[in-house]
């Protein structure tokens, strides 16, 4: 077991790695991206570039350049080349949006997921089913910014049921924190609500053809009881697992459009003004930080699986 | 998530050159007689009527689509790039102009010109509609060829190869995992849009179509090749396999003769689902402005013209948005009866479903 984590965590550590390399070349293979003509202005003459290449270390080659930029971001003290920010305060800043995002859209997609999934599958074939099958291909065929901007014009703009746009602090107001998030995480949800019931329907109509089902019908458990104590737990195990990755892909501000749509300026947005400014300190960072949240989940739940089901060998 | 995906289980197609058991005791085809596993799995399609009506309405979007210069000549007299700004257009009697002073471009007039409106530059909507849905099916057709290829390729030598190969590969596609998908399909379709892809042979232009064809095709390999992969670990211990060693078939012709074949109704199974999600892709990287480069249009293009006008004219979101959403159900419930048609318990499985791969934003 301790083998297993300690490759899983070396393996992260690899992944990790090399994402930052791929990121950072990416941005340096761009024709005209030489960010110290950016960073400048319009009206630099030649000696001024050269200084702010010598100054930013634009004229080292390109390791030392990558080594530099990983041991600011270890530090904490990575710059942005647009905004002269400090990359990690900008992000902490962003974050508490990104998190209210991610975890209320992330609670409504699992409940609703599930509560449908079980309901489509105990109605398996008959009305219920059919109709929540419909919905959930509804979902899962609709993209979420549209769905967003289609909830915004007539939710928010023309009958002003809801605010447009904004965010206000969970801790400055509580109730129009609430509000100004509603639709955002309805249209983050629904995707999710119909992967999640249809994977989950299936999951359930496959368990219950296994023989430990029959086992338990056969020594008399009430048919709820069979459902609840035997199908859903094992049903369940691969939904909660996705739950993970799709939460830790939010987290690293993977609702990108979503922000935009609704104005929400969290680190989706920050990561989107980045990549169209070319600013790469700030994408480095975010890329990381949202490749890390998916590594680690996915190791936790590869973990998981493993501690809770005896038959996976830890290989 | 090697672990917890699980080898799926054998699927329900032809297993290798083996005869079935049935076959082998009572004669060829005295099971069922005459009915090969697609032969059956086409039957049941075909008594599917709700999976072949929206395979159907797929169909018919796709042929709209390619007939729209048709549509663009002999009806709407307007191509896709032309502006009608300054004109007038009589509706019912009444004049009235295309786009107003205020810059409202007029709504539906369901007339054979303007007939979906237009939009801000005074565009036919209903012409830009067609022509974008060439794009977006020809960029969503692309990618899923680019993805299954290069997927089926790394599934087949990792699963089969095992050992280093299997080690580097997995790696690499562990690391496109776990790279932000959104994040990575935007910088790629942001740089490659200002210089374009140079592969030294290849030289991509920043506002080809291919662009995003290929970004989209490659973000999604690891879903697929993994899901292969867990699959041909399973298949090349199976006893058709040995026999194949035995009789001194080559890897090559046991990885293409042999386990291919098994891999089939996976593939199938997984082709509409990738062009569904390339399609969509498509269209969330043109939000960004990293997908097709504007004037071209795709739906995704004028799904984001269309949310930036948003409180004037709405027609101008939900035309193209509703048009795209109709392409991808089509395509999403035909695939949800071609997999019950062709593995009825359902057995095929993904490790990860790749519609929920990451928020599909």
């Amino acid at each position: 077991m301790a083998r297993f984590v300690a490759r899983r965590l070396f393996s992260m550590v690899l992944v990790l790695f090399t994402i930052s390399i791929l990121t950072f070349l990416i941005f340096q293979a761009i024709p005209n991206g030489d960010p110290a003509l950016r960073l400048a202005g319009r009206t630099a003459t030649a000696p001024q570039i050269e200084d702010v290449r010598r100054q930013w270390g634009f004229d080292k080659p390109i390791y030392v350049q990558y080594a530099r930029t990983m041991e600011k971001i270890i530090d904490g003290e990575v710059i942005s080349y647009s905004q002269q920010q400090n990359v990690e305060q900008e992000v902490w800043r962003d974050l508490p949006v990104t998190i209210s995002l991610a975890l209320g859209a992330g609670i409504l997609f699992l409940i609703f997921g599930v509560l449908f999934g079980v309901l489509s599958a105990i109605t398996a074939g008959r009305t219920t089913d059919r109709a929540l099958t419909v919905l959930a291909m509804f979902g899962i065929s609709m993209p979420a910014f549209f769905l967003a901007a289609v909830m915004s014009y007539y939710l928010g703009y023309k009958w002003g049921i809801f605010p447009i746009g904004g965010y206000v602090k969970l801790t400055d107001d509580p109730w129009g924190w609430f509000t100004h998030l509603i639709m955002p995480w309805v249209s983050l949800a629904i995707l999710q609500v119909g992967v999640y019931s249809r994977l989950l329907r299936s999951n359930i109509l496959d368990t219950l053809g296994e023989d430990y089902v029959r086992t338990a019908r056969a020594k008399g458990l009430s048919e709820r009881r069979v459902l609840s104590r035997h199908v859903l737990r094992n049903s369940l195990i691969p939904v909660v697992s996705l739950w993970g990755l799709d939460l830790a892909a939010l987290f690293g501000g993977g609702a990108l459009l979503i922000e935009i749509v609704f104005d929400l300026h969290g680190v989706g947005q920050y990561a989107a003004e980045s990549i169209g400014r070319l600013d790469v300190p700030p994408i480095l960072v975010i890329t990381m930080l949202t490749a890390f949240f998916v590594v680690l989940m996915s190791a936790i739940t590869d973990i998981l699986y493993a501690a809770l089901d005896p038959r996976i060998r830890f290989s | 998530m090697s672990v917890a995906s699980g080898l799926p289980a054998a699927p329900a197609g032809r297993e290798g050159a083996t005869p079935g058991l049935g076959e082998v005791i009572l004669g060829p085809g005295a099971v069922t007689p005459g009915l090969g596993p697609y032969r059956l799995a086409w039957r049941r399609l075909r008594g599917n009527r709700v999976a072949l009506a929206f395979g159907l309405l797929f169909l018919a979007i796709a042929l709209v689509s390619v007939l729209a210069p048709l549509y663009a000549h002999q009806i709407a007299k307007t191509g896709p790039d032309e502006n009608h700004i300054t004109e007038t257009i009589k509706v019912g009697g009444r004049t009235l102009e295309v786009v107003s002073p205020g810059g409202i471009p007029i709504g539906p007039t369901w007339r054979s010109r303007f007939f979906l409106g237009a939009d801000q530059n005074g565009r036919d909507i209903a012409v830009r509609l067609l022509y974008g849905g060439r794009n977006s099916l020809f960029i969503g057709a692309v990618a899923t060829t680019i993805t299954m290829v290069l997927a089926i390729l790394v599934g087949l030598l990792s699963g089969y190869s095992r050992g280093p190969v299997d080690g580097v590969l997995s790696r690499a596609m562990d690391v496109l995992w776990a790279y932000p998908a959104v994040l990575l399909g935007v910088a790629l379709g942001v740089v490659f849009a200002l210089g374009g892809i140079d592969l030294g042979l290849f030289h991509l232009q920043g506002s080809s179509l291919l662009v995003p064809a290929v970004i989209v095709g490659v973000v999604y390999v690891p879903y697929v090749a993994k899901a292969l992969r867990g699959q041909v670990l399973g298949l090349r211990e199976r006893e058709f396999v040995d026999a194949a060693r035995a009789q001194g078939l080559g890897h090559v012709r046991i990885m293409l003769g042999e386990i291919l074949p098994n891999l089939a109704s996976t593939i199938v199974v997984l082709v509409p689902l990738m062009l569904a999600n390339s399609i969509l892709r498509e269209a969330s990287l043109s939000v960004r402005g990293a997908g097709v480069q504007p004037p071209s249009p795709s739906w995704g293009t004028m799904i984001a013209e269309g949310i930036r006008f948003i409180p004037a004219a709405i027609h101008t979101t939900l035309v193209p948005g509703i048009m795209l959403m109709l392409a991808v159900l089509g395509i999403n419930v035909f695939g949800d009866g071609l997999r019950d048609a062709l593995d009825p318990r359902a057995r095929v499985r993904v490790g990860r479903s790749p519609v929920s791969a990451e928020i599909e934003t």
